[in-house]
């Protein structure tokens, strides 16, 4: 579905993708881990062409996004929700106005069959009652939701989470994670999803890649990933406390 | 460097332009109407003061040379001409440039360094239709309006210091003014105040989307718009007053 073939970025002096090589199938849950500055925000805007490679290519099934221009760009863009780590509102319009801009923008629904599917959004990150409120209002994890629903607005087939659940309670995060894999199962949608949150990642991932220096230094399936013997992958997870696959199993379960 | 600039900045231009019918349908005016209302309303407290005393400044000077001559009733004329054809327009030009110019810069220059234009941009959303032709056309309209009120309020001052000072009653004054005052010198004045609008909002959103990284990033924006439109404005002003008077 989306495939990264030999990418390498530069940015700032600093060599941030380096030949970047892998495939993210058709209706998985594709999550990308690493520290930060490790280049996983730089990989999701790869995929809409808000970068472009130095060298190499990014393909959306047989499109290639990285060289598309004008109207086949818009197309291709349209396939995809992206959820901003900052979540980037528009901050003169409200909640609600916000949720709305690309229906109002690119179709040609009615104002109020437009609100009546942004009410049906914020419902599904529990939003309900903020569609009158102004992003300056609202907590980070708040933003982060409308930012949510924005992404969900036009039910788009592929969505990038761009750090989704940081900010946010627990309680919260996993609404979230629930919403994620609902959109998978019900949906059929491919979603990529940025997160430090490996309890997360462990959670809703289909695989999990881990982004290091450049490179990706580990794709596997949950279960491989915990038992993983690469020596970055193990720090990771040490400095999330999780040590063996039991203790994760525990955790799991609680 | 300025040649690249002053290229993406028209083809932003032309974009903004293209795009004026899909902005004033009725489902979008109200964009319009806000960027109207801000061009409008934010500014109008400054142009009476300034426009007052320009006037006021204008009548004082020319009128003391007149008076030598014992003429002090052109004033009216005198007062009339100039705000309409130059100062009107310019202190407008300068007044919504360090003003709503300004504002604007920041506005788009925020939005460029928090992720808001590449998130309009991943929606497919043309930043230039959605955020600069609703500001071109909030100043195309505005600024011909804002610089007539501005005339309005300068002619004022002028007869008051010609009433005050001079001891030029207020129907001398408008009696000369409007005997000399040609219908041109209102459309000329107008016509640059069309010009230097669409002056401030190409160069206030084109600062706007060039800003880099950083609070700072967005002040230097706004500093450079509000130089780089006084400069145009000054430049085109002058090449508009050749053009019709020579
Ligand atoms: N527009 C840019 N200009 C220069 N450097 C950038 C830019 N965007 C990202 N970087 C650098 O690239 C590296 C990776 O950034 P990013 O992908 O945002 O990290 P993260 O993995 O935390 O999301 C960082 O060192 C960052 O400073
Ligand atoms: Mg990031």
């Amino acid at each position: 579905m989306i495939r990264f073939e030999k990418v390498s970025k530069k940015l700032g002096g600093r060599v941030v993708l380096d030949e970047i090589d892998y495939e993210i199938r058709k209706n998985e849950t594709f999550v990308i881990v690493g520290a930060s500055g490790a280049g996983k925000s730089v990989s999701l805007k790869h995929m809409v062409r808000l970068l472009t490679p130095d060298s190499g290519r990014v393909m959306i099934g047989d499109d290639c996004v990285s060289e598309a221009r004008g109207q086949e760009l818009d197309r291709m863009r349209n396939r995809f929700g992206f959820l901003f780590q900052s979540a980037a509102l528009l901050q003169w319009l409200s909640v609600g106005d916000n949720v709305g801009l690309p229906l109002r923008m690119k179709t040609n629904k009615r104002i109020e069959e437009i609100d009546e599917l942004v009410r049906e959004k914020l419902e599904m990150v529990n939003l309900g009652d903020a569609f009158d409120k102004q992003p300056a209002e609202l907590s980070g994890g708040m933003r982060k939701r409308v930012g949510l629903a924005r992404a969900i607005i036009t039910d788009p087939e592929i969505i990038l989470y761009d750090e989704p659940t940081s900010g946010l309670d627990p309680v919260t995060s996993r609404t979230i994670d629930r919403l994620i894999d609902r959109l998978r199962e019900d949906l059929g949608v491919t979603s990529v999803v940025v997160t430090h949150d490996l309890h997360s990642a462990l959670a809703i991932g289909t695989r999990i890649a881990m982004l290091h220096d450049g490179k990706i230094v580990e794709v596997s399936t949950p279960e491989q990933f915990v038992k993983s013997e690469n020596e970055i992958v193990r720090g990771f997870l040490e400095a999330q406390y999780i040590t063996t696959r039991g203790e994760w199993e525990d955790s799991e379960t609680s | 460097m300025v040649c690249r600039n002053t290229g993406t900045a028209m083809l932003m231009l032309l974009e903004a332009f293209r795009d004026i019918p899909f902005m004033v349908s009725p489902k979008h005016r109200h964009d319009v109407l806000h960027q109207q209302f801000l061009t409008a309303i934010k500014s109008l407290g400054v142009i009476t003061v300034v426009g007052l005393f320009t006037g006021m400044i204008l009548a004082l000077q020319t009128g003391l040379e007149l008076r030598r001559y014992g003429q002090e009733v052109y004033i009216g004329s005198a007062v009339t001409v100039v705000m309409l054809r130059e100062m009107g327009p310019f202190m407008t030009g300068l007044i919504i440039a360090a003003s709503v110019g300004s504002a604007i810069a920041a506005q788009i220059g925020t939005m460029t360094v928090s992720e808001e234009i590449s998130a309009l941009e991943v929606m497919s959303i043309p930043p230039a239709r959605y955020l600069v032709t609703p500001r071109l056309v909030a100043m195309i309209t505005m600024m011909p309006l804002v610089t007539v009120y501005t005339n309005i309020i300068g002619v004022v001052g002028g007869a008051i210091v010609g009433q005050t000072q001079l001891g030029v009653s207020m129907t001398a004054y408008m009696d000369n003014a409007t005997q000399f005052a040609a219908n041109k010198d209102l459309y000329v004045g107008l016509l640059k105040s069309v010009l230097f609008g669409i002056i401030i909002a190409t160069v206030a959103c084109h600062q706007g989307f060039s800003a880099k990284q950083g609070a700072v990033g967005v002040g230097l924006a706004t500093r450079r718009t509000v130089v780089v439109s006084f400069l145009i404005i000054l430049t085109v002003g002058y090449m508009v007053t050749r053009l019709f008077y020579q």
